[in-house]
């Protein structure tokens, strides 16, 4: 098993690697000048001065070596460097938004919690509201439970977030006025009565992404209690006097849960992009919605940096997949 | 669920496979439904301007301007007596004063005809790279190598960056409209290749394993011919269903890409781009937001329903399910 884990991770760094040169040669083809800013009465040649000092101007390849120092070493350097106040990192140079001039790093870290809040609440929620129905979808196949169960999940499935999220602001904020319908972000956690708000200010969001994870998971948690409902495993165990709670709950939910647990971890980076549109419909700044304003202003570090989160997201997740897949099956255990 | 062909029921006609297909397909009530919806919408979106002639691009002049926009739909008449309706617009019409029904209509024919193409682009290059991989052992490590890296990419920050990065140049040289439809339709089927492949590949590489196969090898037929004639039927009904589940992810897609503002130019509706521009004033005209989303909505159920049905109907080891 560790053989395999290690195994995983060393091809998952060509991977990154590879990821990273798409994205970097992608975001070269970009028209952008990040000196259109700067005022007409700068001379020229000083303005090729400023371009030269973001780096810009080398060949190519020495661009993407020096960015992908900053980001794999510099960047880590410096977070040392915050948790325990050494000096590693000094006086080298970070990776540096053109719109605030700050490191791309700090900005991301102070958006990450609210992305992180509310997609991962959506994620736990969903994952607990999808469980039982399909379960009981399959234990009770084609009843009125599972049909109707079936029908919302393909409902869910199908409605995408940027309508369903519209129709909850006109329904629950518009015309009942029962949530509000912006994520308020300054909103500090104090006490009992902020945290009430910090929940009704969450749970808009959290039900239009969650509703969507609920769909394709308790889609997928119905066809494999379903597969392992008609095997022979089960018959005996029945025959064995076994209660049926023990039958379902024990024997066939742990085996049913195999494919299902993969398919939670990959679902992870998925639901980070999903959560692009969600924050832009409640206008949470997390960063799915610092990915959209930096493209809308050029900030060609920022996005490279944040779609390569994604991608670090994407790659980390399919490792964990296969890993679990290792551990909780041991016939395909892979050494 | 579906009658039991009785061995002994002589009466009924010799069927071949897809008249079996069909007899499946039309047992599954989601899936006719669904199939029905889809072929309704269509017909909507592609002939409704013969029956319903309104230019959707019509801007009023003068005073028109100001009695024509803004119009609620005739059914708001019914609980709102007070409500500005007019019935030579039969969903009212935008804050411009344009047909919302007509723009509807026309946003659709943009949106499906993004998920068709698009979705076509994507099947003929995931069974292209699924059939060289499966049948070539030369091609398969590269090939599944590639569809991996291509399955870790972050698909919707790379379309965002791509499509905006591509439309100057592509609306220069092809137009605002034919540009931004290539980019957008290019960027989906590029990106949305890999499950056909992977599933391709897989039942290919079980194919080749076959006596049919070996015989036809036998009697010398060149691998162009095996795989146009013998294997590519074969692995018609996977790719069947996952074209068809194909056209929902294109269309959603596409629509979340105009929603972010990120897809075709504002005078070239899409129902996206229709609900996007619409959401500011929602709880004015709800309506505006509502006919979009909903049509989006019900075309994808409907196509993921009919994808459903098929794969039920193609794949006889799913059927029980």
């Amino acid at each position: 098993m560790l053989t395999f884990t290690i195994r995983r991770l060393v091809l998952a760094v060509p991977t990154l690697l590879f990821i990273s040169l798409v994205i970097f040669l992608l975001l070269q083809l970009a028209p952008g000048d990040p000196m259109a800013q700067v005022p007409l009465t700068v001379p020229p040649e000083v303005k090729q001065q400023m371009r030269e000092a973001l780096g810009l101007g080398q060949p190519i390849h020495i661009q993407y070596f020096k960015w992908i120092v900053q980001f794999f070493w510099i960047e880590p350097l410096n977070g040392i460097d915050a948790l325990f106040g050494t000096g590693l990192a000094e006086g080298k140079l970070r990776v540096i938004s053109w719109q605030t001039r700050s490191p791309v790093i700090d900005i991301v870290i102070q958006r990450l919690p609210q992305t992180l809040w509310v997609v991962g609440v959506a994620y736990v929620v969903g994952i607990l509201i999808a469980l039982p129905i399909g379960i009981i979808s399959a234990y009770r196949q084609y009843s009125i439970f599972d049909q109707a169960g079936t029908f919302i999940t393909m409902i869910g499935f199908s409605v995408p977030p940027f309508f369903s999220g519209v129709l909850v602001i006109v329904i629950f904020s518009v015309q009942l006025g029962w949530f509000p319908s912006i994520y308020d972000t300054m909103h500090a956690v104090d006490d009992w009565a902020s945290f009430k708000v910090q929940i009704w200010q969450m749970f808009l969001p959290v039900m239009v992404l969650a509703l969507q994870i609920t769909s394709q998971i308790s889609r997928f948690m119905r066809a494999s209690m379903l597969d392992n409902l008609s095997h022979d495993y089960v018959r005996t165990a029945r025959a064995k006097g076994l209660s049926e709670a023990t039958v379902v709950l024990v024997h066939v939910l742990r085996n049913s849960m195999i494919p299902v647990v993969t398919v939670i971890a990959l679902g992870v980076p998925s639901i980070f992009g999903g959560a692009i549109i969600t924050e832009q419909v409640f206008k949470v700044n997390g960063i799915g919605q610092l990915l959209i304003t930096a493209i809308q202003a050029n900030d060609l570090p920022m996005v490279q940096t944040l779609t390569f989160i994604f991608a670090i997201l994407i790659v980390l997740f399919n490792l964990i997949a296969d890993v679990l897949y290792g551990l909780l099956d041991p016939r395909i255990r892979y050494d | 669920m579906t009658e039991i062909s009785d061995p002994l029921d002589i009466d009924r006609p010799p069927s071949n496979r897809w008249a079996e297909v069909w007899r499946q397909f039309r047992a599954h009530k989601g899936a006719m439904a669904g199939a029905v919806v889809f072929g309704l919408i269509i017909a909507g979106v592609f002939l409704g301007p013969f029956v319903y002639p309104h230019d959707p691009q019509y801007l009023p002049s003068g005073r028109d301007f100001i009695t024509l926009r803004d119009t609620r739909p005739i059914y708001v008449a019914l609980w709102d007596s007070s409500a500005k309706v007019n019935w030579h617009y039969v969903l009212g019409t935008d804050n411009l004063g344009r047909d919302n029904l007509a723009r509807f209509l026309s946003g659709g024919r943009v949106s499906i005809s993004v998920g068709l193409t698009a979705m076509i682009l994507s099947i003929v290059l995931g069974t292209f790279v699924g059939l060289m991989a499966g049948f070539f052992r030369l091609f398969d490590g590269p090939l599944m190598r590639l569809t991996d890296l291509f399955l870790a990419l972050p698909i919707l920050p790379l379309i965002l960056v791509a499509s905006v990065l591509f439309r100057e140049s592509l609306a220069l040289s092809l137009g605002p409209e034919m540009g931004t439809f290539l980019l957008i339709v290019g960027l989906i089927g590029l990106t949305s290749w890999m499950q056909t492949a992977r599933i391709v590949r897989g039942d290919v590489l079980a194919l080749k394993e076959r006596e049919f196969i070996l015989a036809a090898r036998s009697i010398g037929t060149t691998p162009r011919n095996l795989i146009l004639n013998h294997i590519l039927p074969n692995v018609m009904s996977p790719i069947l269903v996952s074209a068809t589940l194909g056209i929902a992810t294109a269309i959603i897609t596409e629509s979340a890409l105009s929603f972010l503002g990120f897809g075709f130019p504002p005078d070239f509706p899409t129902w996206g781009k229709l609900l996007n521009d619409a959401v500011d004033r929602m709880t004015l005209y709800p309506e505006r937001v509502i006919w979009p989303g909903a049509l989006i909505s019900l075309t994808v159920l409907s196509v993921n329903y009919l994808g459903d049905g098929l794969r039920d109907a193609l794949d006889p080891r799913s059927r029980s399910r």
